[in-house]
């Protein structure tokens, strides 16, 4: 918040109220910045950009891009979807059906005035920008997904939008061409000038697409920074889920944090009162019998859940505290790991990271 | 068992005319009696308003059941059982009304005679406007199922793209029903091409004018029924003919 308020193109507080559900989120995107917008479902995702989009009007706040007004309730200020100088790439794309690749492209710049020659010339460039030349004529289900994605992508950006709006873009991709997509979508996303808002549930498209990320929770942000931050010092327990963090709430007094009644860890960081505590799950270690000598935070667990996670072993612990623990398989072989095992747990001090609350 | 036997007798008791229209059919003289002008004009005729309906019913059908299927308003309710009425209406009651309303004493054909001198009843336009008002419902129904079955994100997605609303409904909407709007049309044209009631009451029975297919059909049967069976024959034959084209969209289900 710390740039003068010229930089910002997309300045809005975004505030919706559907029956029990209020979405109240302020937004603030500056040119060529891509902001993800990461949330549970449910949490007002899709809301926000239908209401960026126009498909949704605002109960109050306001939604200005580039100086101009495209939404406030309380001046009676409405500019509708088609007159809003937006690209969207919804979920499922929705290209028409009817209509072949380039057709889907050239619809936007056709109804933004072009004629229908240089509409068509400037939907077979950006379909050769996205390596679909050979693809132009094709209808949207002979198409695979990873080209309907790009089209999508063509779609949106022929119309040189202020603000691009992506709707969980890479989410209908199998494994491997989200990758590929992945890193696609990165290079047009770099090259874009104006704001763009991806909405997703998946945190990696979130730290590789976006500069910024903006985490809400029941129409609230609850997290806002750079990826680095994010993942460093998760606030809620969504957040360190995504960023496969164990997080806990408690009182600091110096290294000692109390998490409970009687159970406390010391951490590697000093800190006096409310503070987070993360740590990842390879820090924690699991023992048949409870370990000694080492300066490490130590209690016994029982297992309540035995999952893979990529090459290891990620175990859910019941006791003082509910942790997740990653151990090799060998490890795993060695303990005897089955659901009601009682173990004990161990944590370095210096592997914790403790970060005021406040 | 005890359902197989009516079931049969269902069956027969519908298949059975039709055997015997065939069975009765003057097969030898069928060439000569189907050129002959009086079965070529009521054939041309029918096929003349049946279309004109049809078209009428697209241009005011169309946007009606575009209104019912996507704009909330006070009433629509009402709109939609009003629009549904010509179908169980008996359609010589429904000719007895559009006699009332554009007929020369009419509310409305009063004054298409004192402003323009124009009189609908007992003219082609007449039978045009019979037909069109008993086959609309059909068409406004398959439409506006389309339309209700039709995903109106690809509407939001045009939107975006910078569409405003006859745009997204040319362009996006129309092509994304047309089967249905195709079905809608073949059926409405069908129903229209058979109508009887309204248009003898509405149009009389003028040979050239307003004689259709089913009108003469009616009048054969007093004076030349091997006549009638032919007239009987084509209308049987077309309706085979769209039953078959619409076979996926409406028998299987």
């Amino acid at each position: 918040m710390s740039e003068p308020a010229g930089a910002r193109l997309l300045d809005a507080h975004l505030v919706v109220e559907r029956g029990d559900f209020r979405l109240d989120l302020p937004l603030t995107i500056n040119p060529g910045e891509v902001v993800a917008l990461l949330g549970p479902n449910g949490a007002g995702k899709t809301t926000a950009l239908r209401a960026l989009a126009g498909l949704l009007p605002l109960s109050a706040g306001h939604l200005t891009l580039a100086g101009r007004e495209w939404d406030h309730p309380d001046r009676r200020v409405w500019i509708p979807t088609e007159r809003r100088p937006i690209g969207v790439v919804f979920q499922d794309y929705l290209l028409f059906p009817h209509l072949t690749a380039l057709d889907n492209v050239a619809f936007g710049p056709r109804r933004h005035g072009l004629g229908r020659q240089q509409a068509r010339q400037r939907a077979a460039d950006w379909l050769t920008r996205m390596g679909l030349a050979a693809h132009a004529r094709r209808k949207p289900r002979q198409l695979s997904g990873g080209q309907a994605q790009r089209v999508a992508l063509a779609r949106a950006l022929a119309v040189e939008p202020a603000l691009l709006l992506l709707d969980e873009p890479l989410a209908a991709l199998d494994a491997g061409t989200r990758l590929d997509t992945r890193a696609q979508l990165h290079r047009h996303l770099a090259a874009h000038t104006g704001a763009t808002l991806l909405v997703t549930h998946d945190p990696l498209d979130a730290l590789v697409l976006a500069d910024r990320l903006v985490i809400i929770e029941d129409g609230h942000v609850v997290q806002e920074g750079d990826a680095a931050t994010i993942t460093a010092r998760p606030r809620t327990d969504y957040v360190a889920r995504l960023v496969g963090l164990n997080l806990y709430r408690g009182r600091a007094a110096g290294q000692r944090v109390r998490l409970s009644a009687d159970f406390g860890l010391t951490t590697g960081d000093r800190h006096d009162g409310e503070v987070f505590v993360a740590f990842p799950p390879s820090a924690v270690a699991l023992h048949p019998r409870q370990p000694d000598g080492s300066p490490r935070n130590t209690w016994p667990a029982t297992i309540a859940g035995v999952q893979r996670h990529g090459d290891n072993l990620r175990i859910q612990l019941n006791g003082p505290i509910e942790v997740a623990a990653d151990v090799t398989p060998a490890a795993a072989a060695q303990l005897r790991l089955v659901p009601g095992q009682r173990v004990w747990a161990a944590v370095k001090a210096a592997e914790t990271r403790a970060y005021p609350a406040g | 068992m005890a359902l197989l036997l009516p079931a049969g007798l269902g069956l027969l008791f519908l298949v059975l005319p039709l055997v015997g229209l065939l069975a009765r059919a003057p097969w030898s003289t069928l060439p000569q009696r189907l050129t002959e002008p009086a079965v070529l004009a009521a054939l041309r005729l029918s096929v003349q308003s049946a279309t004109l309906a049809t078209v009428l019913c697209l241009a005011l059908g169309v946007p009606l059941a575009w209104l019912l299927a996507r704009v909330q308003f006070p009433g629509r309710r009402l709109v939609r059982a009003l629009v549904t009425v010509p179908l169980v209406l008996p359609p010589v009651v429904g000719g007895v009304a559009l006699l009332l309303v554009f007929g020369r004493r009419g509310l409305v054909g009063s004054w298409l005679d004192a402003t323009f001198g124009i009189t609908l009843p007992f003219t082609t336009t007449a039978v045009v406007l019979a037909e069109a008002f008993v086959a609309m419902p059909f068409l406004i129904i398959a439409v506006e199922g389309a339309l209700r079955g039709a995903d109106t994100r690809y509407e939001e997605a045009a939107a975006t793209l910078g569409a405003g609303r006859w745009t997204t409904f040319t362009h996006v909407t129309l092509p994304l029903v047309a089967p249905g709007v195709a079905a809608g049309a073949v059926l409405c044209w069908a129903r229209a091409l058979g109508e009887f009631g309204a248009t003898i009451t509405f149009a009389g029975n003028y040979p050239g004018r307003t004689q259709t297919m089913p009108v003469a059909v009616y009048l054969a049967l007093e004076t030349d029924l091997e006549a009638a069976i032919v007239l009987s024959l084509i209308l049987l034959t077309v309706s085979v003919v769209i039953l078959a084209s619409l076979r996926d969209r409406w028998i299987s289900g």
